[in-house]
């Protein structure tokens, strides 16, 4: 069982929601994330995901694209991430990773080596363009080593790929809030609020909501239907904002999700 | 008459994609969830589309009038002359409605977007001609028009920004990443996924997600049908060769396609090979690349060995491109299909061959195809035959060409 599980198992004990907050590994530079993952925790992130940089980010804002482009001055890769989380399960055995990213990198670096050098250390995979259709035997390959996969679900997915997805994710659901790119601005809470039911009349996972929470009002309102909010475009907009000056970046990011989380624990439980 | 004039496409080569978009282990659908249903949808209304003789005689009837077609296949005296092999024979896209193949399918995807009741189309474009065909057939549909084009781009395809623009479609500049093409698709991309109830995202080339690649070529093919008619018609024969430069590869798949089952008839797709491929300045993932996933589907990608996608270099705006329709992957690894390349310097050479032989000035896209013709006709007998597809006209490259020279417009 990995740690997904183990987490929301606990979470859901003591009624609470999880904070999930995503960081572009390599952003603005390979030797920060470590300690920014750490942060994140300290600031109570329940589970981490950690954003794997692609050239071409095609579901991704421009908040997220220029993450990208900065860790990749460096060469930040799969190979460096997988020592990443290496270094931070040293300090912190039990927090939930969660790569995300795009196909691409994990294709070349090969699937099944991969999964291999991943398992222990990562729990689950999120990859953007990898739709159900595609990734029956890496879904396998990844289960024999206890990683979830974890899928998207979208306002244009119907009932019949939410039963599909479902049959084949373990860990959470990911539920993208509206039709668009990673840190626009449009989450509408009621329609958010009515998909959710539809998913859970299919399946028991828990069900997290990412896209365009950046404050702690719009993630208790999400926290009210959802199990789990997803922060990115927040967080990864305060280190770009400020790069030079990394104590004052995680001083902001970790102000920020605390006010994130008390706000989740305000909001009910699951 | 000897000669079988049936359509050989049947068999092996049509029988791709499969139900899931793929060419053997290319092709497919990676996509975000977002534009999944959307992408069924297409593939539906398509599938309707291509069995429908009304939305076919719709397509066939503008194409005739609106277009102008068929194109004419044209033959070469001077270039075959000069060469001393083969007959060249050239099928004169270029004579097109704006001037390239790329309206073909604009003009079915359009129809196909009218069909489906979207009011808004989106689009990218490299060199600028699937732009301007594509503004040019939203004017004509009364159709809202946004073309995403490379910042780079803008600066080395000017006059086509400015036909675009006069077409009433916005041209929105991509900043991102190497400011081509790729960036581009990109763009377009997340434009669909975020305005997908109303907007139609006519892809210019065999590549994307299914049902992109088939699509396309479906409506590119009118190409190779043609040229394999007219040849067979004037000449009562079928060519021994084929040529045609290869980006994305729309203007190829089209001309080779209905082929595909002629044995007799060697086909070759020409990549663009920049400073030359050993150099890595090249947009020749065919020859120099290896297989990954891109754009929605798995094909050749020019990549670095983390799996990033590096820039390419290309003299052609249209052909800077690291990727490939799926389906010239899957050709290129069965063998049918041979896949060469020609660097900057010879396809400038080439343009300028073109323009004084024959009176005929090709886009810097279509001058690799004239530039490894050149090497190939010698090599054949004197009553064997080349068809290139001219695949555009040239004026949008008069002040790349000109700047090159170091001359002033």
């Amino acid at each position: 069982m990995s740690r997904i599980k183990t987490r929301f198992d606990a979470l859901k004990a003591k009624n609470e929601k999880a904070l999930i907050s995503y960081v572009t590994a390599g952003d603005p530079h390979p030797q920060h994330t470590v300690s920014i993952m750490h942060a994140l925790v300290e600031a109570g992130t329940d589970l981490i995901e950690v954003g794997v940089p692609f050239s071409d980010p095609m579901a991704d804002g421009p908040v997220i694209q220029q993450a990208c482009e900065r860790a990749l001055k460096y060469d930040t890769s799969l190979a460096d991430i997988l020592q990443m989380v290496k270094d931070f399960r040293k300090n912190d055995p039990n927090t939930p990773i969660i790569l995300m990213g795009y196909q691409n990198p994990i294709e070349i670096y090969g699937v099944e080596r991969f999964a291999q050098d991943a398992k222990g250390l990562v729990d689950g995979v999120i990859t953007v363009d990898l739709p159900p259709e595609e990734c029956t035997e890496i879904n396998q390959l990844y289960r024999e080593v206890d990683i979830d996969s974890i899928f998207l679900m979208a306002p244009t997915t119907d009932i019949s790929r939410i039963r599909r997805i479902s049959e084949m994710a373990s860990g959470f659901l990911y539920y993208v809030s509206f039709k668009g790119i990673t840190g626009a601005n449009s989450l509408d809470i009621d329609s958010v609020s009515s998909k959710l039911s539809e998913i859970r009349a299919v399946t028991g996972l828990p069900l997290a909501v990412g896209f365009g929470i950046k404050d702690a009002e719009t993630a208790a309102a999400v926290a009210a239907v959802a199990d789990a909010v997803v922060v990115g475009s927040a967080i990864v907009s305060l280190i770009a904002t400020n790069q030079e000056d990394m104590p004052t970046a995680l001083k902001e990011v970790k102000s920020l999700l605390q006010g994130i989380k008390s706000a989740l624990d305000n909001a009910g439980s699951i | 008459m000897g000669v079988d004039v049936t359509d050989k496409e049947q068999g092996h080569f049509n029988a791709l994609p499969d139900n899931r978009g793929h060419f053997g282990p290319y092709g497919g659908r990676f996509v975000a969830e977002t534009l999944m249903t959307p992408l069924a949808e297409l593939e539906a209304a398509y599938e309707e589309c291509k069995v429908d003789p009304a939305f076919q005689a719709e397509f066939y009837n503008d194409l005739a009038h609106y277009v102008g077609r068929p194109s004419p296949l044209y033959f070469a005296e001077r270039l075959t002359e000069l060469w001393g092999g083969a007959r060249v024979f050239l099928k004169r896209e270029d004579l097109n409605h704006t001037g390239a193949h790329k309206i073909n399918n604009t003009i079915g995807q359009a129809l196909l977007a009218k069909r489906m009741g979207k009011t808004r189309i989106i689009a990218e474009t490299g060199a600028g001609q699937h732009g301007v065909a594509s503004a040019t057939i939203a004017a004509r549909l009364g159709l809202e028009c946004v073309v995403y084009m490379g910042a780079e781009d803008i600066q080395r395809q000017s006059p086509n920004v400015y036909r675009m623009r006069l077409l009433g479609a916005t041209v929105v500049p991509v900043t991102s990443g190497s400011r081509t093409l790729k960036d581009a698709l990109n763009e377009a991309l997340r434009d669909w996924v975020t305005n997908v109830d109303d907007t139609f995202y006519i892809i210019g080339t065999v590549a994307g997600p299914h049902p992109y690649p088939q699509i396309v070529r479906d409506f590119q093919t009118v190409i190779g049908k043609e040229a394999r008619e007219q040849m067979l018609e004037q000449y009562n024969t079928l060519p021994d060769a084929l040529v045609a430069c290869v980006g994305g590869g729309s203007n190829a798949i089209g001309l080779f396609h209905p082929f595909l089952g002629d044995e007799s008839v060697a086909i070759y797709g020409v990549e663009a090979g920049g400073h030359g491929v050993d150099t890595g300045m090249h947009s020749a993932p065919l020859s120099a690349g290896k297989p990954g996933v891109l754009h929605g589907n798995r094909t050749y990608l020019m990549e670095s060995e983390a799996g990033q996608i590096i820039e390419t270099h290309s003299i052609s705006a249209g052909l800077d491109y690291p990727g490939v329709g799926p389906e010239h992957a899957w050709l290129k690894d069965e063998g049918r299909v041979q896949y060469v390349s020609v660097t900057d310097d010879e396809a400038l050479a080439a343009f300028h061959l073109t323009t004084r032989k024959e009176g005929i000035i090709p886009a810097l896209e279509t001058s690799h195809a004239m530039a490894f013709a050149e090497k190939l006709a010698p090599t054949m007998a004197k009553e064997q035959s080349i068809i290139i597809n001219l695949s555009g006209r040239g004026d949008k490259d008069i002040n790349t060409i000109a700047r090159i020279e170091g001359i002033e417009l």
